[in-house]
């Protein structure tokens, strides 16, 4: 419970003695570039691949000659708009940047560049970290809905590709007992698990003691609480969301 | 001027500093030694308030700083300079980024006189044309030098040095030390170096503290270490055998 409520404490003082906006504007800018930009190739893969592959299963356990084909692209479209897309992304998205912020502070902690911001009269943690939750908080949303995108292409080249379902077919099911709710529920459930990743990261490497060896543990318990407090949370925010 | 009164601070069990008393004063070099492990960084840290003392105060120029308000204390770390033992500059960022960080967090100059102010700090510390090397570019000497210019773009009136010879070879560390020294004497302004190198206190300390299983058990000027009368401190400064020889001399 200590650690959780210092990690409150931590969150307080992302808001207290900040910079100027100009300064801010210029590091979440920044940050964008190097969260969002950066993460589209992987996205983009693994989605696709996901996409593809989820098809291609779904078509093999459907071996009851009644149920239309259409349910094929249907099940894609649930399956990458509720969970594929924001929470299992999410899991990636905390082990490449999750990682990257705490080994970045982590180091920045123990080479003492962090002593020399607070030297200077500025807030580290506000300076360091907030940009970078604001970033993440923009940028993730975004990457769910590329990683959708991404995932339903992957799903229909392959599909028709391999002829598990027309294009037509695919296209129908995916109109099919739509409901637009659950792109609302996968973009909340972006904007909370980016604030997770952004903030625990931040938090693990913002509070590194020792050397290299303490940054690899710091980015590993990083990687670790971010996991879990995206499962723990996907549930309570599906059972509020969709209940 | 720096003034400390009864500063202690313990971790867990160990006393690190036990009620030290002190004045840094202006225009001149002060220097903090003592041997590893006596709490002279702890001390400096203390002072620049990255950790706070459990007992005692820390005055600049009468400016009670151990128990200002935040705001208050941020403008007071907006007048201090400081040297970290590995120039923790930024690695994100090259030289010239390094430099002007200071400046562009907080100040509101133009982009040309923060190129101006750059350029002329790197030349005070010797450094000309390196303004877009990245840090991971340039030798331990040069970086000590790029934290120098950094510590002092924003004309502070107070410069901390923690250990700013370490790592380096001696001809290097005499630079950067008359480099810190004649800095202090051209900006007038309290100098505070923590050091256990004894080129440095003989070179440049114009008033020294001796740190001793964190209690101060000396003070005085480089002239008159040699012949303090404290044992702990003769061992010290006469652990080298150049610095024996000299004694045996005397």
């Amino acid at each position: 419970m200590s650690g959780f409520g210092r990690y409150v404490i931590f969150l307080g003082s992302l808001f207290v003695r900040r910079e100027s906006f100009k300064t801010y504007y210029k590091l979440v800018l920044e940050e964008c570039i190097q969260i969002g930009v950066n993460s589209i190739f992987l996205f983009m893969l693994v989605s696709t691949f996901i996409g593809a592959v989820t098809t291609v299963q779904t078509a093999f356990n459907m071996v009851n000659p009644l149920i239309p084909r259409f349910v094929i692209s249907q099940v894609v479209r649930e399956m990458t708009v509720l969970e594929l897309a924001p929470t299992v992304m999410a899991l990636i998205y905390a082990g490449k940047i999750g990682s990257s912020m705490a080994g970045g502070i982590g180091t920045m902690r123990i080479t003492e560049q962090i002593d020399a911001l607070e030297v200077m009269g500025i807030n580290s943690s506000s300076y360091l970290v907030l940009p970078k939750i604001i970033a993440s908080m923009l940028m993730y949303p975004l990457l769910v809905i590329f990683s959708g995108v991404c995932s339903l292409v992957g799903g229909y080249v392959v599909g028709t590709a391999i002829h598990l379902v027309t294009p037509t077919e695919f296209i129908a099911g995916l109109r099919f007992g739509f409901n637009p709710t659950e792109i609302s529920v996968a973009l909340i459930k972006g904007v909370v698990f980016a604030f997770l990743i952004s903030s625990i990261s931040s938090f693990k490497g913002y509070f590194t003691k020792g050397g290299a060896l303490e940054v690899g543990i710091a980015t590993t318990e990083a990687v670790t609480a971010s996991v879990i407090a995206i499962l723990l949370m996907d549930y309570f925010l599906v059972n509020i969301l969709l209940s | 001027m720096i003034k400390i009164k009864n500063i202690s601070k313990s971790f867990g069990d160990k006393k690190v500093l036990q009620g030290i008393n002190a004045e840094f004063e202006k225009g001149k070099t002060n220097l903090i030694i003592g041997s590893s492990g006596t709490g002279k960084s702890v001390l400096l840290k203390c002072i620049v308030g990255l950790i706070t003392p459990d007992e005692g105060r820390v005055y600049y120029n009468l400016r009670n700083f151990t128990e200002a308000d935040k705001d208050m204390k941020s403008e007071i770390r907006r007048e201090i300079g400081m040297l970290f033992q590995g120039g923790a500059l930024f690695d994100s960022k090259n030289v010239q980024e390094n430099i002007m960080f200071p400046l562009d967090v907080l100040t509101k100059m133009t982009a040309d006189e923060k190129l101006d102010r750059v350029n002329d700090c790197l030349k005070r510390v010797g450094l000309e044309n390196i303004n877009n090397k990245r840090v991971s570019e340039i030798s331990g000497g040069m970086k000590k030098r790029v934290g120098i210019a950094r510590a002092i773009v924003n004309n502070p009136n107070y410069l901390f040095c923690d250990e700013p010879n370490s790592g380096l070879d001696p001809q290097t560390s005499i630079l950067i030390d008359e480099l810190i020294h004649e800095i202090t004497h051209e900006l007038d302004i309290t100098t505070i170096v923590v050091t256990h190198d004894m080129n440095s206190v003989m070179g440049i300390g114009e008033k020294i503290i001796f740190l001793y299983q964190g209690q101060k058990l000396w003070e005085g000027h480089h002239e008159e270490i040699t012949h303090s009368g404290v044992p702990e401190l003769d061992d010290f400064v006469f652990a080298n055998k150049v610095m024996s020889k000299m004694r045996n001399s005397l």
